[in-house]
């Protein structure tokens, strides 16, 4: 059982039947005159159409991109760089995906400055601080619409109604909330919003950003003008068919898979709690998406936890630094304020709509089992531990933290 | 994680995984903060043989299966003999590591010193 949805999904057949004649046949290039290159316009046509009807934003609104990072970079270079000759300030939160946070701290680099605003135990930012953060400065606030470890949600509809009062740039990051929530560019009101395709059951290697009339943005990608000039290449043209047809496919969907999956989600998380000792939620309980939870268990390490769970054929994913390619834990449980110890015990479940077949008790059964198991080898479970008279004699050299 | 199948099998099926009682050695080395945390508990007798040798750990897969097999590379051995145990060597006997576990959960060989020298001062 796949419930690792918030890292990718599978795509599903509608959509992949749909991109199918764009590899053979539909080969023609969008840019071309011809008979063939005009399918293939009218193609994308559709697709921007689908993306735009998505979110209640206009065709025109609608750029193409490699993916979500590709997106948040887009949006968040594009912005800063068209308007460094009015302020030098930005304003995000310390929970944002790595595509935004590094790409902040690459502008830092480059002499940007760059308020984090913290979030509370919930997950959440307070409106306040961002008022407070506000400076003449102040050129772009990027804040993400739903986190991708918590899946929490942020207040961007008020956060946006600060923005526009104050004439200051709003971008959202909507890669994990699109498809799960309602994403209304005009509800929330923004500015630019980044949406992925393979986070929806559309295919790897295609997003989009949109980009409300009126807006300008530098490109990234200069070249042959494609995507109004913002953003050259010829298009992948079977990657945005599916990517449109899956958006097309959410939004019929979406009121349907969020009773389905909330309730799943909701059995879960009171299970869970209910069945596993020193275990708890991390992140709000109410303002969260409905196919994400995260847990976090005392005592244990989160890898070990995944591979047990993997042994009993469930996939799913941790924040703790084991798991990670740079061994550092998760900074978004970190910024919960939560023990360093604790984010190494979390895991997080991400559902997909399909999981029909998915049972609660069987799964929460294996799970408390694994937790039983590890916990009996742990030296931190029920254990008095004397920390003065361990030695740490991990990596001399390149730990950040011992 | 790309481990070996030794590794998955003494991280799946972990070999003297209990807390020992009336050892006469105890080292715990690793830090809980950065993930994982491993004591070693050994009894050594009076020719300085680990007769006994059982090991509790928090931590990845990595950090579970090593310690587990120490206590198969260790027991039996004098302690001074058990002190030449590398952390290369107990890589080995596992077909290898990741690389990226190579230097941050192969604790075990530092657990087994911790005991041993606990077991030294314990006995002087």
């Amino acid at each position: 059982m796949y419930l690792d949805n918030s890292a990718t999904t599978q795509v599903s057949e509608e959509v992949f039947e749909e991109m199918k004649p764009f590899f053979t046949e539909e080969f023609g290039n969008p840019s071309t005159l011809y008979g063939i290159g005009r399918e293939s316009k009218k193609a994308l046509d559709l697709a921007r159409q689908r993306v735009a009807d998505a979110i209640n934003a206009k065709p025109e609104e609608i750029i193409f991109t490699s993916g979500g990072s590709e997106s948040d970079n887009l949006a968040i270079k594009g912005i800063t760089f068209k308007l460094s000759k009015k302020g030098k300030h930005i304003i995000t939160t310390n929970i944002e995906h790595p595509a935004v946070k590094n790409t902040l701290g690459f502008l830092e680099s480059l002499d940007f400055k760059v308020t984090y605003l913290p979030v509370n135990e919930d997950g959440i930012i307070s409106v306040e601080d961002l008022k407070e953060a506000i400076t003449d400065e102040t050129i772009l606030i990027t804040i993400m619409h739903a986190n991708n470890e918590l899946g929490t949600i942020q207040p961007i509809e008020e956060i946006g109604q600060i923005a526009r009062e104050k004439g200051i740039k709003f971008h959202t990051d909507a890669v994990q909330s699109f498809g799960k929530i309602e994403v209304d560019v005009e509800k929330l009101n923004v500015d630019l919003l980044s949406l992925s395709s393979h986070k929806i059951n559309g295919p790897k290697g295609v997003g989009a950003l949109y980009i409300k009339k009126g807006t300008r943005v530098v490109p990234l990608i200069h070249g042959g003008g494609q995507e109004k000039g913002i953003r050259s290449g010829t298009e992948n043209v079977p990657g945005i068919v599916g990517f449109g047809k899956a958006c097309q496919l959410a939004a019929e969907n979406l009121d349907a898979h969020y009773e389905k999956l909330s309730s799943i989600r909701d059995e879960l998380i009171e299970k869970v709690l209910n069945t596993i000792p020193e275990t708890y939620l991390n992140g709000s309980k109410e303002i969260r998406l409905p196919n994400l939870v995260n847990f976090r268990f005392k005592a244990i390490e989160g890898e070990s936890l995944i591979l047990l769970l993997d042994a009993k054929g469930y996939q799913a994913s941790t924040g703790s630094a084991c798991s990670s390619n740079t061994l550092e834990a998760s900074p978004v449980l970190t910024a919960l304020g939560l023990d360093p110890v604790d984010v190494h015990g979390s895991l997080r479940i991400s559902l997909a709509p399909e999981s029909d077949t998915f049972d609660v008790d069987e799964f929460v059964n294996v799970i408390a089992e694994s937790v039983k198991r590890l916990r009996q080898m742990s030296p931190l479970w029920n254990q008095e531990l004397d920390y003065d008279n361990i030695m740490c004699r991990k990596h001399e050299d390149n730990c950040r933290k011992c | 994680m790309d481990y070996s199948e030794k590794v998955m099998d003494h991280f799946a099926n972990p070999r003297n995984c209990r807390l020992m009682e009336d050892a006469n050695g105890v080292g715990t080395v690793g830090n809980p903060t950065c993930g994982d945390l491993m004591t070693i508990y050994i009894k050594v007798n009076d020719d300085e043989v680990i007769e006994d040798i059982s090991f509790q750990t928090f931590g990845c897969g990595a950090a579970i299966a090593t310690s587990s097999m120490i206590t198969e590379i260790a027991v039996g051995k004098t302690i001074d003999e058990a002190l030449q145990i590398s952390r290369n060597d107990v890589a080995e006997e596992l077909d290898g590591l990741p690389p990226i576990k190579m230097h941050c959960s192969n604790l075990a060989a530092d657990g087994l010193q911790a005991a041993i020298e606990n077991y030294k001062e314990n006995n002087q």
